[in-house]
């Protein structure tokens, strides 16, 4: 890495003298790979990457950015699906892989204090001697880290019952643009002033470089156990779901997989899930063996009267485990039936998940193209996976325009175009749908109040709003709205 | 992902298989969590997904530079990457096939390609190992340390058992384990000769062409597989049972020579044939061996920290049959953290990359000495050579545990 030929480019010079030559890529095959991230149908390759494995080194690099008034991109383990973490021609992409250490695990308190290259799962293999752990869970959790997590506010399967990031992080440290090391949130039950901690959830690189994060830490359940039901309609999969909920019970994850997802999980993880069935619903719950028992009994029935073919629990821990690995390695496992996924991520009401899965599935025919669903059910978080083959000329074009006009459905019937995967560049005119000028300006005020200049994360997540005149003069097409035929929220 | 084949190569049957390979890649990153490089060394090209990337580019024609090549070295080839990967993509055919590739375009330097001769010329030539140790013998007490753990202990028993069982099976003596820890297949005959099975020798000694296959002499390695298809033959036609490894480093090569001569005309159907019959030991004992299987007072004070070798858990898929015959034995096992990541001696890695080796085998005796067991046991003669440098306690071969408690 550190042999990169001497570089005329007068940025990569001025970082030289900041940090040690094995923390700077700057030749193009080892650059190549940074050109994507989760979402690889975006490309585009950066001007250098660095890998600093100090905060101060950190610093020093933003500061270097800001004099030369060089755009930076933030990148953990490159997991995004919405292109978050796709660099910027001119731009320096700031891998925290090297800052990975658990700094401090306090069991007193019930948290702890993470680098931000620390991986997700890494956090609860830690504590768990402790009878611990740190309860967001995304899909991703092996690889992904919690600086990504922070800046895209991840979700998982079992935020529906102890939330999304955003409620399960104390505090945390970003180093802004000019350098400065600032301190979000604290360890304390409240902090004074604005609760600027909050602003960070789901900032997507935008308002500064996360460098240090103190997690929440839970106590494990004395018990969790977990049902699948089966069923032949995905329909009434879908409210089967809106009735559990409806009921009060609240799940600690509630998932639902159609047959394509169900068919590329099983042949990895030999979980069981039943072949023949067009649905299944996961449904855990957790507490001490009185709660668990009681709610079960209550799931089931429910789950019973809305036609599910078959119902079994998890027998042991194993089994439990075993039934949730299938469901997290769902999405990669799709690999196994297609070429290429483009993963979707909006959120619906939960009365409308079969209406809505009725309707993709007819859009799937329309597009000629293949679609699995593996989801969060319960949250209402739709992830239809469109299968396309990227080595088609035009196939890829054609998912987007499948995956657009899926988000504005998700709009129409009350919904929103990102649940937990942010909005990147993938989704960035689909926010001219989703809010209106005045809050979008409001979006672009607090960028602004942290990236004067526009230098973090550019040309993501926030559109402006010539970018929003332009594409809704081409969206609407002879002047109708998408879903002219629904009620708009 | 997607990839459009250099128009060159497109219609050689390995470059469809390195595409239909890459094709397979959703590029998740969930592999890159799991790979001892990148946890190492925290750059996306020194992880699987990044290394996929980099391949890809070579198929699609794209000039490669000398970076490439480091990036791809530097993979243990582990296949660490491959048991995590949801997709199933088989990485480590593609990596192989990306090393060739660039072996073509650029030649390499000239202490790189003596060290790799020297290696490939060694360690495959049981004559020459024998010889090396042989001469090193008598000055046993003066080595250092490091050199002298590396030969065998004196007090090893090497009898083997005489008598000849109606059940017989050829035993894969292996190039380095032959000179290295001959105490490893006498220990492996004398518990099958217990369970009623005798082990026939190989008629003559030679690498299963691990070595020269993973340092990409592919054209040599290839040789060295038909000559010990050509050495075996006779044994299988005479109607042995099995064929049995006891270094997973070497099972696994053998398993897999079905796929590496699928062309071959000559020698495709005879290697099917021998992938099928080959066995590790464990796979072996485990199915002989009831689970009432008296447990020895001898092993009950022993605490045994296991490392798996890369090639049983993540090559040969073979996970948690070690531990359980040994504590079937009565041996208690101490937990062992991280137990996917390499120790870092990967076949000739040790010596082409060293740094990184003696990072992994840092971190892996860390790991494995952390509940202070009396000792440490493993699968493949490689990593226990590579262990034994530097721990703190005894190195063996499992199934001199199984020996010794007579079972
Ligand atoms: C198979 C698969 C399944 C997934 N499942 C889920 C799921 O269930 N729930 C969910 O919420 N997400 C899921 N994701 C999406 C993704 O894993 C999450 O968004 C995750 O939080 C990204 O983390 P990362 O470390 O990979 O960040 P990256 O992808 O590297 O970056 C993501 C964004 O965060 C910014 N960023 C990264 N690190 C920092 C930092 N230290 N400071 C400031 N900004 C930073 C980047 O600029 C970028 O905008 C999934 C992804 C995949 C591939
Ligand atoms: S084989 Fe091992 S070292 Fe190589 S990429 Fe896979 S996990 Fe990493
Ligand atoms: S886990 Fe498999 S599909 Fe995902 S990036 Fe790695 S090799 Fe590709």
């Amino acid at each position: 890495m550190s042999r990169a030929k001497p570089n005329s480019d007068p940025l990569i010079q001025q970082l030289r003298s900041v940090l040690p030559d094995s923390c700077i890529v700057s030749d193009p095959a080892s650059m190549k790979p940074y050109e994507c991230d989760g979402l690889s149908g975006y490309r585009q390759m950066p001007r250098v990457v660095v890998l600093p494995t100090t905060v101060e080194q950190v610093q020093a690099v933003m500061k270097a950015c800001q004099a030369s008034k060089t755009p930076v991109v933030p990148r953990g383990a490159g997991t995004s699906l919405s292109g978050g973490a796709m660099p910027h021609k001119n731009g320096v992409v700031l891998s925290v892989n090297r800052l990975n250490r658990i700094l401090d695990i306090d069991g007193q308190n019930r948290c702890a204090t993470l680098q931000p290259g620390v991986r997700n799962l890494q956090i609860s293999d830690a504590v768990e001697h402790l009878g611990l752990y740190y309860a967001p869970d995304p899909s991703s959790q092996i690889a992904c880290t919690i600086g990504g997590n922070v800046a895209e506010n991840a979700g998982g399967v079992h935020c529906l019952k102890y939330g999304l990031t955003v409620h399960n992080i104390l505090q945390v440290k970003i180093v802004t643009l000019n350098g400065d090391l600032v301190t979000l949130g604290s360890t304390a039950p409240d902090s004074p002033g604005n609760d600027l901690l909050a602003l960070m959830m789901g900032s997507e690189g935008m308002l500064g470089i996360v460098v240090e994060v103190v997690v929440r830490l839970l106590p494990r359940p004395p018990l969790a156990r977990v049902l699948m039901a089966a069923f032949d309609d995905i329909e009434k999969a879908g409210n089967a779901v809106a009735n559990v909920i409806a009921s009060g019970v609240i799940p600690a994850g509630f998932e639902m997989m159609d047959r394509a997802a169900i068919t590329a999980a099983e042949d990895f993880v030999r979980a069981g899930y039943p072949a023949d069935a067009e649905a299944i619903l996961l449904c855990e719950v957790d507490g001490t063996e009185q709660e668990v028992n009681a709610q079960l009994d209550r799931v089931k029935a429910l789950l019973d009267k809305a036609g599910a073919t078959q119902i079994s629990l998890a027998k042991d821990e194993n089994e439990r485990i075993l039934f949730w690995s299938g469901r997290k390695n769902a999405f990669p496992a799709v690999g196994r039936i297609s070429p290429d996924y483009y993963c979707m991520d909006g959120t619906i009401p939960r009365k409308e998940i079969g209406n809505v899965l009725t309707r993709i599935s007819a859009m799937a025919d329309k597009y000629g193209l293949g679609v699995a669903n593996v989801f969060h059910a319960g949250d209402g978080n739709l992830h239809p996976l469109i299968l396309y083959d990227a080595n088609k000329p035009g196939d890829f074009v054609k998912a987007e325009e499948f995956g657009g006009e899926i988000l504005d459905l998700c709009v129409a019937v009350g919904g929103t175009i990102t649940g937990e995967h942010g909005v990147g560049v993938e989704k960035i005119d689909r926010m001219c749908v989703q809010f209106d000028e005045a809050t979008l300006a409001q979006f672009l005020a607090v960028r602004e109040a942290f990236d004067p200049d526009g230098l973090l994360n550019p040309d993501k997540a926030v559109p402006t709003l010539a970018r929003c005149a332009e594409f809704n003069a081409m969206h609407v097409h002879h002047g109708k709205l998408p879903h002219p035929e629904l009620e708009r929220f | 992902m997607e990839i459009h084949l250099d128009k060159s190569i497109a219609s050689q049957d390995w470059a469809k298989e390195a595409e239909a390979i890459v094709r397979k890649c959703v590029h998740c990153g969930f592999c890159n969590a799991t790979c001892p490089t990148y946890q190492q060394l925290g750059h996306e090209s020194e992880g699987p997904r990044g290394r996929i990337y980099l391949i890809t580019q070579l198929l699609e024609g794209h000039p490669a530079d000398r970076q490439t090549r480091d990036h791809l070295d530097r993979c243990l080839l582990c296949r660490a990457c491959e048991t995590t990967c949801p997709s199933g993509v088989p990485y480590s055919r593609l990596l192989e096939t990306g090393r060739l590739m660039l072996e073509e375009q650029q030649p390499r330097s000239g202490l790189d390609r003596l060290k790799r001769k020297a290696m490939t010329a060694v360690i495959p030539s049981t004559g020459l190992m024998r010889a090396g140790v042989g001469i090193a013998k008598p000055l046993r007490p003066l080595l250092p340390k490091k050199l002298a753990t590396q030969l065998p202990l004196p007090d090893k028993d090497l009898t083997r058992p005489g008598s000849l069982h109606k059940r017989r099976m050829l035993l894969l003596e292996g190039c380095a384990q032959s000179s290295l820890t001959p105490e490893t297949n006498a220990a492996a005959a004398r518990v099958l000769d217990r369970l009623g099975i005798s082990l026939i020798p190989e008629a003559s000694g030679g690498c299963c062409g691990a070595v020269r296959l993973h340092t990409s002499d592919r054209e040599r390695g290839l040789q060295d597989i038909r000559n010990r298809i050509d050495t075996w033959w006779p044994a299988i036609e005479n109607g042995i049972e099995a064929i049995i490894s006891t270094a997973s480093g070497c099972g696994v090569t053998v398993k897999d020579y079905a796929h590496l001569m699928q062309n071959d005309p000559e020698y495709a159907d005879k290697a099917e044939r021998i992938s099928a019959l080959t066995l590790d030991l464990a796979e072996l004992i485990a199915a002989e061996t009831a689970e009432s299987t008296p447990k020895s007072e001898l092993a009950q004070d022993l605490r045994v920290a296991f490392h798996s070798p890369c090639t049983l858990q993540h090559g040969q898929k073979i996970v948690g049959v070690i531990e359980a015959l040994l504590e079937r034995y009565g041996y208690s096992l101490v937990p062992v953290g991280d137990a996917h990541l390499c120790c870092g001696s990967a076949g000739t890695y040790a010596v082409l990359q060293p740094v990184l080796s003696g990072q992994l085998k840092a971190d892996k005796l860390a790991q494995l000495q952390l509940s202070s067991p009396d000792l440490i046991a493993t699968a493949n003669v490689g990593c226990q050579l590579h262990l034994r440098k530097d721990a703190d306690v005894p190195v063996l071969h499992w199934i001199e545990l199984l020996d010794r408690s007579k079972g």
